[in-house]
């Protein structure tokens, strides 16, 4: 069984809404749109107060090239464009319709039929995921067909699909892969197609034994994509740990995956380039997990973007009584939610709810030097110098450390038997490095 | 065993001899030639190496104005007219005397006046806290509580009252070297005039959000209406992005703007206490629980300061 | 509504904590500690009573006192220093001798430093060796072990294993001539029960701690194999040269301190590397330091020194050797 190589914890993974086949959660009456939903510019509206939009309509253009459009994913009147708070309380552009009915554009394909013939040629599969505002469903959300183009001089040897969902507790690309394995199929061979290579990969843990199994009952009809069993080890799905496992090859400090060849898309963004390509539809929903131990009930939901979180959390049974933490994404790299009342985005992944006992962090004592930061930290840095250099402010030294490597997995922190916070001031340190870095003059 | 001692004593002499001499050769060939002033500048300055001045600590300074030849661009502040005074007759200057400058909370979000809306679980720490998310409260301007601006403080300077939540600055301890206004990532913290007799009128509020946005988020906070701008006779008051800045070097301390502001977000500081009538008279523009607070506004941070 | 938590991520930690790994250490410690109360008897149980008030007082005294912090006394660590210092100690030394080591390993070696993490050297290393110039005499008498409740305070003093070779060595006698007439000191011997320190009896007692915390992933086993690798090459080298001079590297390994050094004070977090190349220079280091001083100066043994002196280079090897780093092959 293949893993990467240096470091990783084992947090359980407590899948407990695995079994909780994808439902289509209503359609809100009033959708907020973010314009910054992607890595990037905010995208710019195109739309105005009082117009009246289809679903699937393009309602924003992209700002830049990082950065990408918006569809509406309801149909209605445009209220207006206004500035709301995001999950975290920020603030941020949004288009805001009240939705009429659910009138879809025509050119969308809504049949159920498997369309499996890719009938574009490479350089129009690239247009297409960028028209149809596709960006990485992994956590990043970086615009899907800027990496598909790779920069010049460089050549894509394969394209690996991440499937490892090593976060604890996430399920919506287990689910996915169970319930639409082959449209996850086919939308890698698409990219495949799109990269000009000829050899792909699905990586996915052990711990889902029936979407290994189901994937691998398609090889005679993908053979060219092969199906990887990774051992269950968290960051087993961080973009650079993935390719090191599947392929054995390291992206060097600093550069970027495309340098040892490999592409890495998520699952849902393969599903996503499957919708776009061959059923013309743009990317306007996504699979989320409402999950949590104290949570009313397990839930795999297909949402419209721009749906509330807090319409979603009271149809999936409320905020339960003793939830103390609410978080969307994984219980190790996702964002604490501070405004409940934010629109779901295109890469929101979950709502989970964490007790006060699950979560809340526990008196720091001093360091005992165990070192078991430096075995758990998947980059082979030394979390507890970059933490006590952070501290300090001694970015130089930080920076002989690499403290830019981080990829901000938080192993250091779950791991610390003296529970201190390593990541928060790492994080913090690997900015401001990577700010000084990029203020220095080039040579 | 005398044969012994008298080795051990030759050997050990000559050897320090040698030393000695080698030594004497290598200061010669590696002296660095220094402007004997700069050892004199430093040992004027107060040897804190706070960094206040903008040099890396105070030989940098010394070094800094020898360079120059003139005090234009640097000044102590720790030191203050004093040094810088004793530093200029060093060098044979004359120098310009400067108001001496003290640190400024300009933010009244204490626990009553601010709601908290959640509650921070991450390491305590403003530059932590202000990378994740605007804050704890419903305020995005102010001051967010974990204390860097206490850590920066060399000098003892600047504490956290545990009632209000908010820093502290001690105003005879405070040295104006800003590194706390250095430390906020808010940006809460202004260096400004000392005032004659310590007498200060400032806006305790940064909020930039609209009126009723800010009102929301802080029973305290400006919320940019330019009542206090119009009353002003010295056209000392500024509203800009809906808040009012009060510019200390035209402020005459009339503190007419104290009793206008609606909120009480302007602070007057070292005032003898006065009766807290005049405020009673504008209860129609103010809403029905303003009078009465207002009135404690006025006297409460005089309170305050002379508590430091 | 109430108000959520709100912090970076992550917000899940591990099963693990301080508390938790010092207790392993303390119950990896038990078969030992079982051991030598089993030989020693009363003794041994009054020797581990006076080392656990004693450091726990001297702690708690500081801690309250002098550095006005919380409480540090639940978490073990003084627990660990307490044990590993009774087993360090003769069984039979006086009951005031405890003290005095509590007094340095706690108070002068932990904390004077800060506390748990702070110190340089490994606290319970320092009260035996400050005990071992102070007090030489009673610091090698050295009971036999007997049996149950066999050996009391006024018991016979016997020599340990390496002290007996050492002086035989010096007399002119060859390490066959030395075998041949003590059966003593055969391998069989060795491993269940020799003179020596209360900890110092059993090598299979120790040998199960050192497995137990393998298991829990209390330690990982760099330290402890690259001391063990290193004596027994550096030691076999010497041996193959003449063993009539040099004793058999396995003799090295399973006498003395040497399983004890290796398992629980080599390993001591606070005070070896970070990294495991660091953890291997480390324990090469103290192995070949700990054979010079064993063959070649004037201790028989020298596991305690060569730990000492490897604490005090450990800054140095965690400044200079770094973790392999992802991305640099």
């Amino acid at each position: 069984m293949k893993t990467f190589s240096i470091g990783g914890v084992h947090p359980a993974d407590n899948k407990i809404s695995a079994d909780a086949a994808i439902e289509q959660f209503p359609v809100p009456e009033v959708a907020y749109i973010s314009m910054s939903q992607h890595l990037g510019a905010p995208a710019e509206p195109i739309v105005a107060a009082g117009d009246k939009v289809k679903v699937g309509q393009l309602i924003a253009n992209p700002a830049g090239f990082i950065s990408a459009p918006v569809h509406s994913s309801v149909s209605g009147t445009v209220k207006g464009i206004e500035t709301i708070k995001d999950l975290a309380g920020n603030f941020c552009k949004a288009v805001v319709i009240e939705v009429e009915g659910d009138e879809w554009v025509e050119t969308i394909d809504r049949s159920a039929e498997v369309v499996s013939e890719i009938k574009l040629e490479p350089k129009a599969i690239v247009d297409k995921i960028k028209e149809m505002g596709i960006v990485g469903l992994g956590g990043a959300t970086f615009p899907t067909g800027v990496k598909l183009s790779p920069p010049p001089g460089k050549k894509a040897e394969f394209l690996i699909i991440n499937g490892a969902e090593c976060e604890p507790y996430l399920t919506s690309d287990y689910r996915l892969l169970v319930e639409c394995p082959e449209q996850v199929l086919i939308g890698a061979a698409i990219m495949m197609k799109a990269l000009g290579v000829t050899k792909g990969f699905v990586g996915v843990e052990e711990n889902k034994p029936k979407a290994i199994e189901i994937l691998k009952g398609f090889h005679s009809k993908y053979p060219q994509i092969e199906i990887v069993t990774l051992k269950k080890k968290y960051p087993q799905g961080g973009e650079k740990q993935l390719i090191d496992a599947v392929v054995g090859r390291q992206v060097p400090s600093m550069g970027l995956p495309i340098d040892t060849g490999a592409v890495v898309q998520n699952v849902g963004t393969a599903f996503a380039v499957y919708e776009a390509v061959q059923k013309n539809k743009p990317l306007f929903e996504g699979i989320m997990t409402v999950t949590g131990q104290c949570a009313a009930q397990q839930k795999n939901y297909r949402h419209r973007v721009g749906t509330p979180l807090s319409k979603i959390m009271e149809v999936s049974g409320g905020i339960p009584e003793n939830a103390a933490k609410i978080i969307s994404g994984g219980p190790m790299m996702g964002k604490a939610i501070n405004n409940i009342d934010a629109p779901t985005l295109k890469g929101t992944s979950s709502i989970l709810y964490l007790t006060e006992e699950q979560t809340k962090r526990k008196p720091e004592s001093n360091c005992i030097r165990c070192a078991k930061c430096v075995a758990a930290c998947p980059m082979g840095l030394e979390p507890f110098l970059l933490n006590k250099l952070a501290k300090a402010k001694r970015w130089d030294d930080a920076e002989a450390n690499k403290i830019y490597d981080c990829i901000e997995c938080g192993c250091c922190s779950f791991t610390c038997p003296a529970y201190i916070p390593l990541l928060d001031n790492i994080r913090l340190g690997k900015a401001t490095v990577m700010k000084i870095m990029k203020s220095r003059p080039k040579k | 065993m005398s044969t012994i001692i008298i080795y051990t004593v030759v050997s050990l002499s000559l050897l320090g001899l040698l030393l000695a001499v080698v030594l004497y050769f290598v200061a010669q060939k590696f002296k660095v030639e220094e402007n004997p002033l700069i050892d004199t500048i430093e040992a004027i300055m107060p040897g804190a190496n706070c960094g206040g001045c903008g040099n890396a600590g105070c030989r940098a300074f010394a070094e800094a104005c020898v360079k120059a030849g003139n005090l234009d661009a640097q000044f102590c502040p720790v030191g203050g007219n004093e040094t810088m005074k004793k530093v200029a007759a060093a060098m044979g200057l004359e120098v310009a005397e400067k108001a001496p400058m003290v640190a400024v909370v300009r933010c009244n979000g204490s626990c009553a006046n601010r709601a908290k809306t959640t509650t921070y679980d991450g390491y305590k720490s403003c530059a932590v806290m202000n990378s994740l998310y605007p804050g704890d409260t419903g305020c995005r301007y102010g001051c967010l509580g974990c204390g860097d601006c206490t850590n920066a403080c060399q000098f003892g300077a600047i504490s956290m009252d545990p009632e209000t939540g908010l820093p502290v600055v001690d105003q005879d301890k405070c040295t104006a070297c800003g590194a706390c206004a250095k430390a906020c990532p808010k940006g809460v913290i202004e260096l400004r005039n000392k005032g004659i007799k310590n007498r200060r009128v400032f806006v305790s509020c940064i909020n930039k959000d609209k009126g009723a946005v800010a009102r929301k988020a802080c029973k305290a906070a400006c919320i940019g209406c330019g009542k206090c701008a119009k009353t002003c006779p010295f056209e000392a008051i500024t509203v800009e992005n809906n808040v009012a800045y009060i510019d200390y070097t035209k402020c005459k301390m009339c503190t007419k703007c104290v009793a206008e502001c609606p909120t009480g977000a302007i602070h007057a500081v070292n005032f003898p206490p006065r009766p807290a009538a005049p405020a009673a008279p504008k209860a129609p523009v103010t809403p029905a629980a303003a009078p009465a607070a207002e009135a404690k506004k006025v006297a409460e941070p005089i309170a305050v300061e002379k508590n430091n | 509504m109430k108000q959520l938590l709100v912090s970076p991520s992550p917000h899940v930690h591990g099963e693990a904590n301080t508390r938790k790994l010092m207790r392993d250490v303390v119950i990896a410690l038990l078969p030992a500690v079982a051991v030598s109360i089993y030989f020693f008897g009363f003794s041994a149980i009054k020797m581990l009573v006076v080392a656990l008030v004693s450091c726990l007082l001297v702690e708690w005294l500081i801690q309250k006192f002098l550095l006005k912090g919380e409480c540090t006394i639940c978490d073990w660590s003084a627990t660990v220093t307490a044990v590993l210092l009774m087993l360090n100690l003769p069984p039979a030394a006086p009951w005031w001798i405890m003290v005095i080591g509590a007094v340095v390993a706690i108070g002068i070696a932990k904390m004077t430093f800060g506390g748990l993490g702070q110190n340089l050297f490994n606290p319970a290393l320092v009260g035996r060796v400050f005990l071992l110039v102070s007090f030489p005499v009673i610091m090698t008498t050295w009971t036999t072990p007997e049996g149950w409740f066999g050996a009391s305070v006024d018991a016979v003093s016997g020599a340990t294993p390496l002290a007996f070779v050492k002086e035989a060595l010096k007399n002119g006698a060859t390490v066959q001539e030395i075998f041949e007439a003590n059966p003593g000191l055969s391998w069989s011997q060795l491993l269940f029960a020799r003179v020596g320190s209360a900890g110092e009896i059993s090598a299979i007692a120790l040998l199960i701690g050192f497995v137990y915390l393998l298991a829990r992933k209390v330690i990982r086993p760099h330290i402890t194999l690259s001391i063990w690798i290193s004596v027994f090459v550096f030691a076999g080298i010497l041996w193959l040269a003449n063993p009539a001079r040099f004793v058999d590297p396995v003799f090295q390994l399973l006498t003395g301190g040497m399983l004890l050094g290796s398992i629980f004070m080599a390993t001591d977090y606070v005070t070896s590397p970070m990294t495991p190349k660091g953890q291997i220079i480390f324990g090469c280091g103290i192995g070949i330091l700990t054979v010079l001083i064993r063959t070649f100066g004037a201790y028989p043994e020298g596991i305690s020194f060569a730990i000492l002196i490897m604490n005090a280079v450990v800054p140095l090897i965690n400044m200079y050797v770094k973790p392999k780093r992802f991305g640099r092959k």
